[in-house]
């Protein structure tokens, strides 16, 4: 292997300072905690997707004319927001999964219909979009009907009503907020861990317990989600800096 | 400091081109930036639905079950002291934590507005550091890393699970607090600093004589949502295995083995917190409504 040089290094460091980077060298380890990172960006990237879209969901939703059409997202938005995720994953996972059909996979066991990849996923995308919801109402609400009646005057249809005067002025109004909500789901995906989804947090574990390399695991994982956030942080950041709102704030 | 992140601040725009629900989103963004989590908020309605699902679900759990069996409420009557006891565990966590994370977290959030450059710098890598390390991962570290008794001398002093993570829960507690330490700070208008500069003040002076004592009346509400915050991440720690609610929870059900009892066990935790989060909520509100129109 011609890239065996870049990890080999690692099997030397141990043998000189004791500290033991298995998942550098051991390619067994290496290739679980790539798989755990792996399942950690998938997951925060599919929540991602499907938290804004329960957003645009529910915010649209919120605006229907039928009175329980809003209470239930107002019901929604409240269960969401103001219990721990931990609580949720568990109700999603145990309560409601436990309720799910199972069928029979090739080995003749029964498998439950979801897998806890799908549960995780579908918890935390609620958990997320609930935020969302609110955020994007806010920011709909944020512009002005005067606005929107002066693109009228100037020949927009609804359509274009909306795609150049609302969604920008609103975009740029709830992206700090939305921003933070996002780093917030990538930050809660480690609680995945407690129903044994295979992200970071718990392929470390498993590397840990083979391999009783706690030390330099830990902190290598530490390093690592500090990485993976402070990075998203920073672009979004940057991002919320080149879409400011001009003459808005100061 | 706003080189680092860019400036949110609401309102202070003479072009009205947006309705007040921009602002409330742009004081929210504020907000849950110092705080790196969002507020729960609370009301008496979510109080009255989590009661209604303890009932009903008692109720369904009674209907299911045999004729001999003990009915659902009593069950939780009879496992109330160990699953107070653990709700106990979550108090004295989530003081501990917060205390030492005040006290650690003030001192960074100071350095952060120190004139030196290196001090400045080096407490806002902690700062950002602890921020953005995701709590359950910290805890993770805590209780894996610190060791279980220290040895000084023939003194042996134990170091319990619980206690680590109490520790581990105050890492990101004490940069936030750095966060709203500075974030106060910064908020005090520059006038103070000049005028208290001409009436001969140094800066130890006017930073503990004039600067924080204003500071405090708009850190006590973002500090109590951390709080709450805080509250809630408490039952993290049934995830590394300490004897807390959710934990205790867990060993009643498997006690009982009953699968009725699961949400009603799990609606009472609920109900627990909720007890005892929602008055401190009240409070936070009312005094976020009372500083507000002072400033």
């Amino acid at each position: 292997m011609e890239w065996s040089w870049a990890f080999d290094w690692a099997r030397e460091f141990y043998r000189e300072t004791g500290i033991n980077l298995t998942f550098v060298y051991d390619s067994f380890d290496r290739d679980r905690l790539a798989r755990g990172f792996m399942n950690t960006v998938y997951l925060s990237l599919i929540c991602l997707v499907l938290s804004v879209l329960i957003g645009i969901a529910g915010a649209w939703l919120q605006g229907s004319k039928l009175v329980w059409t809003r209470r239930i997202v107002q019901g929604y938005i409240q269960f969401f927001r103001n219990t721990p995720p931990l609580v949720q994953l568990y109700f999603f996972f145990f309560a409601v999964g436990s309720l799910m059909p199972t069928y029979e996979n090739r080995f003749g066991m029964q498998e439950p219909m979801l897998d806890n990849f799908t549960w995780a996923v579908i918890s935390l995308s609620f958990f997320a979009g609930a935020f969302n919801v609110e955020i994007f109402r806010s920011g709909i609400e944020a512009v002005p009907t005067s606005t929107v009646e002066a693109a009228e005057s100037l020949g927009y249809n609804r359509l274009q009503t909306y795609r150049y005067i609302v969604l920008p002025l609103a975009f740029r109004v709830c992206l700090p907020a939305l921003n933070n909500n996002l780093v917030n789901l990538v930050k809660t995906t480690t609680l995945a861990y407690a129903i044994a989804v295979p992200e970071m947090l718990y392929m470390a574990n498993q590397i840990w317990s083979d391999s009783v390399n706690v030390p330099e695991t830990m902190t290598f994982l530490l390093f690592a989600y500090v990485f993976l956030v402070g990075l998203l942080v920073w672009a979004m950041h940057s991002w919320e800096r080149a879409m400011r709102l001009p003459g808005y704030g100061r | 400091m706003s080189r680092r992140a860019p400036r949110l601040d609401p309102g202070g725009t003479d072009l009205p081109v947006l309705l007040p629900a921009a602002d409330h989103l742009q004081r929210r963004a504020v907000r849950e930036r110092e705080l790196g989590a969002a507020v729960p908020r609370l009301d008496w309605r979510h109080g009255a639905v989590l009661l209604a699902g303890l009932l009903v679900s008692a109720g369904l759990a009674q209907a299911q079950s045999g004729e001999g069996q003990e009915p659902v409420l009593e069950v939780i009557v009879r496992w109330l002291p160990v699953l107070l006891e653990g709700f106990l565990f979550n108090i004295v966590i989530s003081f501990l934590a917060m205390a030492f994370g005040t006290l650690v977290g003030t001192w960074l959030g100071l350095m952060q507005i120190s004139l030196l450059l290196p001090v400045r710098t080096g407490s806002w890598i902690v700062t950002q550091f602890f921020r953005n390390a995701p709590w359950l991962v910290l805890l993770f570290y805590c209780m894996f890393l610190l060791p279980f008794e220290f040895t000084i001398g023939s003194l042996t002093i134990p170091f319990p699970d619980w206690l680590k993570a109490t520790i581990g829960l105050s890492l990101p507690v004490l940069a936030n607090v750095s966060e709203i330490v500075r974030g106060a700070v910064n908020s005090i208008p520059s006038g103070q600093w000049e005028a208290s500069e001409s009436l001969a003040f140094n800066r130890r002076q006017i930073l503990w004589m004039i600067i924080l004592p204003q500071c405090v009346k708009r850190m006590l509400p973002p500090w109590m949502n951390l709080y709450a915050i805080l509250t809630m991440a408490t039952v993290l720690a049934s995830v590394v295995g300490v004897s807390e609610m959710m934990t205790q929870a867990g060993r009643v059900l498997a006690a009982e083995d009953r699968p009725g009892l699961l949400i009603p066990i799990y609606s009472f935790v609920l109900l627990c917190f909720f007890v005892y989060c929602y008055p401190i909520a009240r409070w936070t509100v009312a005094l976020e409504r009372r500083f507000q129109v002072k400033l």
